[in-house]
C-alpha cells in the first residue's frame, strides 16, 4: 500500500466510507426529526409547461441509468458471461441502451436544470442544497455519458477496473490502485458519486425512498381514529422536525 | 348498519351578503403564514362566475372526483392507482398558481418613504412567489359583485347549455353568493388520491385532515378534489386544507367561519349516517338519483334500532343526543330545504346548502309584482329557465323539479309568515302543496329567520377523557396552540424522560387540560379557556345537553305542551 497517496486513500477509502455512514446516520436522523421536511417539494404549482417534459424524462431515463449500474457494476462480469452472454454483445448492449437512456436524462436534467435558474417562480422556491443537489447530479450524468459514448470506440473495462474496487468495497478491501490509474473521468463521476450519497440525506432527494407503492393495494379512503402517542419530546414544541441549521 | 358520526355544516344563501368575513377570519386563524398567501379555505364567490380557481367546476378540464367506469363501479375521475403512479412526476391535472392568480403584497415601504412632497407616491404590487414587480391579474375576489362578468361570467361551467340565454336576457341578470369550504366528503375522493396515505378522514366526527408529517408532495389530493379545496403550501411542498377548526369543534366550539359569519347564515350539526351504504349511494347510476342515495345514507337519530346501533358501534350517547337536535339533519333530512353542491362529483359532500329564493324573487319584484304572493312567484319559478337551471347544475346534477320543490317550500314559508304579520288569513292548503305541515312551516321559519346562536349551533364536545389521546392529533398540524406547556398541551404537564421541564409562557398558567363548565361537564380545554369566559351562546348549547325537556330546541318546543307553558309563563 506504501505506492498510494495519502489522497488516493481520502479518496477512494475514507470517502466512500464516510459518505456511506453520512447517508445511513444521515436518513435515520432525518427521519427522526424532519417528517415534516420529508416532501418531493414540487414546484408545479408555479410552472407546469417545462416541468411536463423535464420531470417524467428525467426520472424515468434515471431510472434506466440504476438499473444500468446495478447491471454493469454490482453484477461480476463472469456471472454475465456464466449464463451465456458474450463479452462482445454486452458492450454493445451497454453502449446503445446506455446512450439512451444518457441522451434522455441529459435533456430531462437540462430542461429540470434551465427551470430552475431561469423561471423566476421557480428558482425562488429554491434552496442552497437544491442547486448542490443538482449540480451534483448535473456533474454525475455528464461524466458517466463521456465514458459511455468513448467506450463505442474505444473499450476501457471498467468492469475490470473500477468495478472491482467498487464491489471491494463493499467486502472492506478496496483495491485503491485500480482507482488510481483510471481515467480522470470515471474517478470525478466516482467521487461525485459517493459525494451525492452524502449529501441525499439533507435534500429534497430523500423523497426517492417515499415512493408510494402501497398505493397499489390499500383502501381508497383512510379512516383514522384519535390514537395515543407517546409525549413529544421536550423542546420541540411537539413537532418531529427542525430546520436543518437551525439551533433549537 | 354501521353507524358513524359526521360534523356537517349548512349554509342558508338567502342571506349571504358577501361580506368575506368567514374567509378574512378564517384566513387570519389558518392560513395567514407564508405559502399560504393564495390559499383560502373559506372563500366566497359571486355566482354565475367561474370560481376560484378559475373554472374548477369543469371536471372535463380538471378530473376531479369521481366517475361511474363502463361497468359501473365507482373509479377516480382521474384515472386508476396506477395510473397515478406512473405520471407522479408530472400531475397532467394541477392548478397553476395563474389559475389562482398569483398572490401580491405591496411595496409600502417606498410609500413610507417617499421623500415629502412627493405627489401621489403609489406602491408597486409585488408578488409573494418571487418578491419581484408583478401585474396584479387575478385572485380569489375579481369576480365580486358580477365584476368582469360580461368576460369571464359566460366561462361559468354551470352555465352550460344557458349561455345563449343569458347573452339574450341579460336584463334579468341574476347573482347570488356562495360561500365555499371543504365539504368533509363522505367519500372523499382526495383522501383517496393521495397515494401516500397522508390524508384521512376521522372516525369520530368525520373531519377530514392532511397529516403534515406523512404528506410527501405528491400533489394528487389538490388535483383529486373536484371542489379544489385542497391547497399545496409552496413553502413547505405540503399539501393543506381546510381543518373545520377541529381543535374548536372538538370543544363544542363552532368554525370560525360560522362564528363570525354576519348572516348568521351557518348551521353546524352532526349526521349519523350507514357507513356500510356509502359506497352503494357514491355509485348510484343516474347522476339525479345521487341525492336522494345521500339521503338514504343519513340515519334517523330518533329511530330505536339507530339508537341501538350507534352505541354498539361506539358513538357517546351525548354525541345521539345532539344528533337529534342537529340543525343540518332538520333542514337537509326533515324539511328537505338544504341540498348538496354538486352532487354528480360523487365525493358525497356534508356541507349542504338552502337555495337562493332571492334571485327569483327580484325578478318577480323587477315585474312589478309582489314577491311574496305565493301564486305569482309559483308561475314565476316555474317560467324562469335561467335561474331554475343553474341551482339546478350547483345542486341537484341539473333536477329541476327538485330545486322547484324546494324554493316553493321556502316561498310558502315567507308567504304564511308575511300573511301572519299583516293578520291576513292564513292560506290552509299552502302548507300541503309544498308537501309540508303548518307545524314544520313554522319549524323551518324559526329556524331559518330567528336562528339563535344554541340552535344553530349543536356541536357535542369531544370528550375530556380522550384528551389524551386527542394530543396525537394536535401535534400533527403545526396549531400555534401545542408549543410546549401551552394551552393544547395541557398546562404545566410532567417534565419529559430527560428531566427538562417545560417551556411556560407566562400568562396561560390557569389554562388546565380540562375545566368543567357550567353545565357540570367536563370539558376538553383547547383554547386555554378556565371556563368562566364562555359566553352566553356557548352555555346555552350546554344547557341544552342537561335535561331532557331542555333538549328540544326552541323551534320545536311549542309542540310540547309543558314548555309552551313554560314560554307563556315567561
Ligand atoms: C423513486 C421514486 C421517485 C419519485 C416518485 C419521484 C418523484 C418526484 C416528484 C413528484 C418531484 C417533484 C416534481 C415537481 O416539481 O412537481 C421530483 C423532483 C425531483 N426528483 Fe424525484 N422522484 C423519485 C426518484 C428520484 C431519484 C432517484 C432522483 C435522483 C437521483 C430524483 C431526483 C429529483 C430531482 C433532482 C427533483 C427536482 C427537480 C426539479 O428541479 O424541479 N428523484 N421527484
Ligand atoms: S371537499 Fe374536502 S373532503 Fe371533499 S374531496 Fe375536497 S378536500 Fe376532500
Ligand atoms: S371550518 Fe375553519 S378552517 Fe374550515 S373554512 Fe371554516 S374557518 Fe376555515
Ligand atoms: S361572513 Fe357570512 S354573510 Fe359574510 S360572506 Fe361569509 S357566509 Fe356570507
Amino acid at each position: 500500500m506504501n505506492d498510494v497517496s495519502t489522497w488516493a486513500i481520502l479518496l477512494w477509502v475514507v470517502l466512500p466510507y464516510a459518505a456511506l455512514a453520512i447517508f445511513i446516520v444521515g436518513h435515520i436522523w432525518r427521519w427522526k426529526y424532519d417528517q415534516f421536511g420529508w416532501t418531493s417539494r414540487s414546484t408545479q404549482l408555479q410552472e407546469r409547461k417545462m416541468l411536463k417534459w423535464g420531470a417524467p424524462l428525467f426520472h424515468y431515463a434515471t431510472f434506466a441509468a440504476i438499473g444500468g449500474h446495478v447491471l454493469g457494476i454490482l453484477i461480476p462480469a463472469r456471472w454475465v458471461s456464466g449464463i451465456g452472454i458474450s463479452e462482445h454483445f454486452y458492450h454493445w448492449f451497454a453502449a446503445i441502451a446506455g446512450n439512451i437512456a444518457a441522451v434522455l436524462v441529459i435533456i430531462g436534467v437540462v430542461v429540470l436544470a434551465a427551470r430552475r435558474m431561469f423561471v423566476a417562480r421557480v428558482r425562488s422556491a429554491t434552496t442552497g442544497v437544491d442547486y448542490l443537489a443538482l449540480i451534483l447530479l448535473l456533474i454525475i450524468i455528464l461524466t458517466g455519458i463521456v465514458p459511455t459514448v468513448v467506450n463505442l470506440f474505444d473499450a476501457y473495462d471498467y468492469r475490470q477496473t473500477v468495478s472491482l474496487w467498487f464491489r471491494g468495497l463493499f467486502s472492506l478491501n478496496p483495491d485503491v490502485s485500480v482507482m488510481t490509474t483510471a481515467p480522470f473521468i470515471y474517478q470525478l463521476h466516482a467521487a461525485s458519486a459517493w459525494l451525492i450519497w452524502a449529501v441525499w440525506p439533507f435534500t429534497r432527494l430523500v423523497h426517492a425512498w417515499s415512493y408510494p407503492l402501497w398505493y397499489l393495494w390499500r383502501p381508497y379512503v383512510v379512516f383514522r381514529s384519535r390514537r395515543a402517542k407517546a409525549p413529544s419530546e421536550p423542546g420541540t414544541g411537539g413537532r418531529k422536525w427542525r430546520r436543518i441549521g437551525v439551533p433549537y | 348498519m354501521r353507524v358513524m358520526a359526521n360534523v356537517s355544516m349548512v349554509m342558508n344563501i338567502d342571506k349571504c351578503i358577501g361580506c368575506h368575513t368567514c374567509t378574512v377570519t378564517c384566513k387570519q386563524t389558518w392560513t395567514n403564514r407564508p405559502g399560504t398567501e393564495y390559499v383560502y379555505f373559506n372563500n366566497v364567490e359571486t355566482k354565475p362566475g367561474i370560481g376560484y380557481p378559475k373554472r374548477y367546476e369543469d371536471q372535463e378540464q380538471w378530473h376531479g372526483g369521481w366517475t361511474l367506469d363502463k361497468k359501473g363501479r365507482l373509479q377516480l375521475k382521474a384515472g386508476g392507482r396506477l395510473r397515478k403512479l406512473l405520471s407522479i412526476f408530472y400531475n397532467p391535472d394541477l392548478p397553476t398558481i395563474d389559475d389562482y392568480g398569483d398572490p401580491w403584497t405591496y411595496d409600502y415601504q417606498s410609500v413610507l418613504n417617499a421623500p415629502l412632497g412627493t405627489p401621489n407616491p403609489s406602491a408597486h404590487s409585488i408578488s409573494a412567489l418571487t418578491g419581484k414587480d408583478m401585474t396584479v391579474q387575478w385572485g380569489s375576489n375579481f369576480e365580486d359583485d358580477l365584476a368582469g362578468a360580461p368576460e369571464t361570467a359566460l366561462g361559468d361551467p354551470n352555465l352550460k347549455g344557458l349561455e345563449e340565454q343569458v347573452r339574450m336576457e341579460f336584463e334579468n341578470v341574476f347573482m347570488f353568493y356562495l360561500p365555499r369550504i371543504c365539504e368533509h366528503c363522505l367519500n372523499p375522493s382526495c383522501v383517496a388520491s393521495c397515494p401516500s396515505g397522508a390524508m384521512y378522514k376521522r372516525e369520530e366526527d368525520g373531519i377530514v385532515l392532511v397529516d403534515q408529517d406523512k404528506c410527501r408532495g405528491w400533489r394528487f389530493c389538490v388535483s383529486g378534489c373536484p371542489y379544489k379545496k385542497v391547497y399545496f403550501n409552496h413553502r413547505t411542498g405540503k399539501a393543506e386544507k381546510c381543518t373545520f377548526c377541529f381543535p374548536r369543534i372538538e370543544s363544542g366550539q363552532p368554525t370560525i367561519c360560522a362564528e363570525t359569519c354576519v348572516g348568521r347564515l351557518r348551521y353546524l350539526g352532526l349526521f349519523l349516517y350507514d357507513a356500510d351504504k356509502v359506497l352503494d349511494a357514491a355509485a348510484t347510476p343516474d347522476e339525479k338519483d345521487l341525492y336522494q342515495a345521500q339521503l338514504d345514507v343519513f340515519l334517523d337519530p330518533n329511530d330505536p334500532e339507530v339508537e341501538a346501533a350507534a352505541i354498539r358501534d361506539g358513538i357517546p350517547y351525548d354525541w345521539i343526543q345532539a344528533a337529534r337536535r342537529s340543525p343540518v339533519y332538520d333542514l337537509a333530512v326533515r324539511h328537505k330545504v338544504a341540498l348538496p353542491l354538486h352532487p354528480e362529483y360523487r365525493t358525497l359532500p356534508m356541507v349542504w346548502y338552502v337555495p337562493p329564493l332571492s334571485p327569483v324573487a327580484d325578478i318577480v319584484h323587477a315585474q312589478g309584482y309582489d314577491h311574496s304572493d305565493p301564486d305569482r312567484v309559483f308561475a314565476t319559478i316555474d317560467s324562469l329557465r335561467i335561474p331554475i337551471d343553474y341551482l339546478a347544475n350547483l345542486f341537484t346534477a341539473g333536477d329541476t323539479d327538485l330545486i322547484r320543490s324546494v324554493l316553493r317550500k321556502l316561498t310558502a314559508v315567507r308567504a304564511t309568515q308575511r300573511a301572519k304579520q299583516l293578520g291576513l288569513p292564513v292560506d290552509d292548503g299552502l302548507a300541503a302543496s309544498v308537501g309540508s305541515t303548518p307545524e314544520d312551516l313554522e319549524d323551518l321559519y324559526r329556524l331559518l329567520a330567528i336562528g339563535k346562536y344554541s340552535d344553530r349551533y349543536v356541536i357535542p364536545p369531544a370528550h375530556a377523557e380522550e384528551a389524551g389521546r386527542l394530543m396525537g392529533q394536535h401535534e400533527q398540524l403545526f396549531c400555534s396552540l401545542d408549543y410546549d406547556g401551552g394551552p393544547g398541551m395541557g398546562g404545566g404537564g410532567p417534565a419529559g424522560p430527560h428531566g427538562i421541564s417545560s417551556f411556560q409562557p407566562t400568562g396561560t398558567a390557569s389554562a388546565a387540560s380540562t375545566f368543567r363548565s357550567n353545565d357540570g361537564h367536563d370539558h376538553f380545554n383547547l383554547l386555554g379557556s378556565t371556563g368562566e369566559a364562555f359566553t352566553a351562546g356557548h352555555t346555552h348549547t350546554h344547557a341544552h345537553q342537561n335535561g331532557a325537556e331542555s333538549a328540544v330546541p326552541f323551534w320545536r318546543r311549542k309542540k310540547t305542551p309543558g314548555l309552551a307553558a313554560e314560554a307563556g309563563s315567561a
